[in-house]
């Protein structure tokens, strides 16, 4: 079952003629024509959508939060920031389909009572700007944005604006700073966006995928949405597949199939690549928690964990890890957790913006500790104190950046503390090129 | 080192930051900083005090409020770069696909490390954190081309060919 990748290799499809062939801006039609505003919500509702980049809170609830004072303007702000690793489902659907955004941009807005709408994309994508601003011209042209769009007499003018480069720009109050030109700094909430958003007006800020949604959702109804799926993981979702695995990409899954099946069928990852075995997964981007082979195929009452937002998350942070971005990326037993763990560390560090001090103090000793232990220098008292400082980041800062900082760093030591205590117990062995450990008894270690 | 006087668009980028400016509701232009200091790093290559300057005149605002942006985001060089600037991703995913190893190999081939430029000013590395390409790893971004699935022949091509 697919929604937004359906006909993403249709040659063509980026122009808005092939588009609307294989019934593009059908949606935009029903919507604009046929329905108010709150009942394009309540089917968005129905659905059970979640937030796609990483939160996973209702989007129709979010969007029934968007004050409506008389006389001040409402915006929708499309968040394609992109930026956690392991994650470019956003970059793929927006290269490959930009009018799949452009006609959900076009719905939710309407949805909304937005007459200005913004995608705001990371600056690296420079190219995907040009992409989607040549498709939002083509859509001006056939008159599904401008002003009257399709003789409604609603407006919508639809702009795309450019990141510098900074991942806490897809934090939503920080993107919200840096669409007014600002440095990327994430406001203290209350009041969120939904009440003083953008230039201090009410403002919704959804991820790409949340947004290109929408139209299958108002061309097939929410209930059909929501009959995809299992729970309140309802629909498909776009998991980016990275790592050591034969067939990396984007796909497009119904939620609900097993992370087994996601892994080792031809449908999808295509198995570990070849001669390897798998070790470890981080399931939703770098700041979920990562889990070993054991612990992200089965839940600790041994059911088969399945690709959801419950069953990802079953067991809790002792066993579980988070659906998070969709970010999946698999690691064989070729992989050093602890470099690994360094590479998320230094990550954060460069990327935190530096107005809480738990985070911009926290994050640079998390990788000043882990680049000692990975580089044959650690301290036997190095472990606990990376604990007890990921600790006094977790909760402690305005925006989640300190908890995605602190949580890999926490989760690589609960589940692989003993690679932790081979670097630091053999320095001579850990600092030898492509050197892993190789847990005694472990299933990737045979 | 340019001078001031030199430092205008040409007369088709004017017309664009005319366009941009009016993306955004009356007397928030200052949003449009973002969008300028890209096609001014298009132009001048990197984000002297002098191009910033001339940024903040086209916006009307003071001078730091660019400076304080600049500084902030990572694509703008605020020290002179080489003809291209390659920005190698140093992240997690990519390093699971070699991308430490070829890392190495662009370092030793161009014989330069991370932040430095070629003596003839032809290349500059820079480190970068993640971009969103991780599925077609190692990956490196010049400009705006992306360079995917790196290996140590596939880096030796693309040195070549940009050295010609």
């Amino acid at each position: 079952m697919k929604i937004l990748t359906e006909q993403i290799d249709v040659p063509g499809i980026e122009t808005i003629d092939v588009f609307c062939k294989h019934g593009g801006y059908q949606a935009v039609e029903k919507a604009i024509k046929k329905m108010t505003p709150d009942e394009v919500t309540e089917e968005v509702k129905k659905s059970g959508l979640r937030g796609r980049g990483g939160a996973g809170f209702p989007v129709g609830m979010k969007w029934s939060f968007l004050a409506k004072p008389e006389g001040i303007p409402r915006y929708l702000v499309c968040n394609a920031d992109e930026s956690e690793p392991g994650t470019f489902k956003d970059h793929y659907l927006m290269w490959k389909s930009p009018h799949t955004l452009i006609e959900g941009m076009i719905v939710s807005s309407f949805a909304l009572g937005a007459n200005t709408s913004y995608i705001y994309v990371r600056g690296e994508l420079m190219y995907v700007i040009h992409i989607l601003e040549k498709a939002i011209q083509e859509a001006y042209d056939k008159g599904y944005l401008g002003k009257n769009i399709l003789g409604s007499g609603y407006d919508l003018d639809l702009y795309v604006q450019p990141g510098g480069g900074a991942y806490i720009c897809g934090e939503e109050t920080a993107l919200l700073e840096s669409l007014e030109g600002k440095r990327g700094n994430p406001r203290i909430k209350p009041p969120f966006p939904a009440v003083k958003g953008v230039w201090q007006c009410p403002t919704v800020v959804n991820n790409v995928e949340s947004i290109a949604a929408t139209s299958w959702i108002i061309n097939h109804g929410g209930d059909a949405y929501a009959a995809i799926g299992v729970g309140r993981s309802t629909g498909t979702k776009l998991i980016s597949a990275s790592g050591h695995i034969r067939k990396p990409g984007v796909y497009e899954i119904p939620l609900g199939i097993t992370v087994e099946d996601f892994i080792y069928s031809d449908e999808w990852c295509g198995g570990i690549r070849e001669g390897h075995k798998l070790k470890a997964v981080v399931a939703g981007g770098s700041s979920v928690p990562i889990l070993s082979a054991e612990m992200i195929l089965n839940t600790v009452d041994g059911e088969k964990r399945l690709m959801t937002y419950e069953s990802l998350s079953d067991g809790g942070f002792a066993t579980g890890t988070m659906l998070g971005s969709g970010g999946f990326i698999v690691m064989d037993e070729t992989t050093c957790i602890v470099h690994n763990t360094l590479t998320f560390a230094r990550f954060y560090h460069h990327e935190s913006c530096g107005q809480c001090s738990p985070c911009r103090e926290g994050t640079g000793w998390m990788d000043k500790v882990i680049y000692r232990i990975e580089h044959g220098k650690g301290r036997k008292e190095d472990i606990d104190l990376l604990v007890d400082v990921a600790k006094k980041i977790e909760g402690n800062t305005i925006c989640p950046l300190g908890d995605a900082a602190a949580w890999p760093v926490a989760a690589a030591i609960r589940h692989f503390r003993d690679e932790f205590e081979w670097h630091i117990e053999h320095p001579e062995l850990a600092i030898q090129p492509g050197a892993v450990y190789m847990r005694p008894g472990a299933s990737w270690a045979q | 080192m340019e001078t001031k006087n030199t430092i205008v668009f040409p007369a088709e980028t004017l017309d664009l930051v005319q366009k941009i400016m009016k993306r955004y509701p009356e007397g928030k232009h200052k949003s449009a900083i973002l969008p300028i200091l890209h096609l001014a790093q298009a132009e001048w290559k990197w984000c002297s005090p002098e191009v910033m300057d001339y940024v903040a005149s086209l916006l009307s605002i003071a001078p730091v409020e660019v400076y304080e942006v600049a500084s902030f985001y990572t694509m703008f060089h605020l020290e002179p770069v080489g003809e291209h600037v390659i920005e190698y991703c140093r992240t997690g995913p990519c390093c699971l696909m070699g991308g430490v190893e070829v890392y190495d190999h662009l370092k030793k081939r161009l014989g330069i490390q991370t932040g430095e430029t070629t003596s003839d000013g032809k290349f500059t590395i820079k480190e970068v954190e993640c971009l969103a390409a991780c599925g077609w790893g190692p990956v490196f971004q010049i400009r705006e081309k992306f360079y995917m699935q790196l290996t140590a022949e596939k880096v030796d091509q693309i040195i070549d060919e940009l050295s010609k």
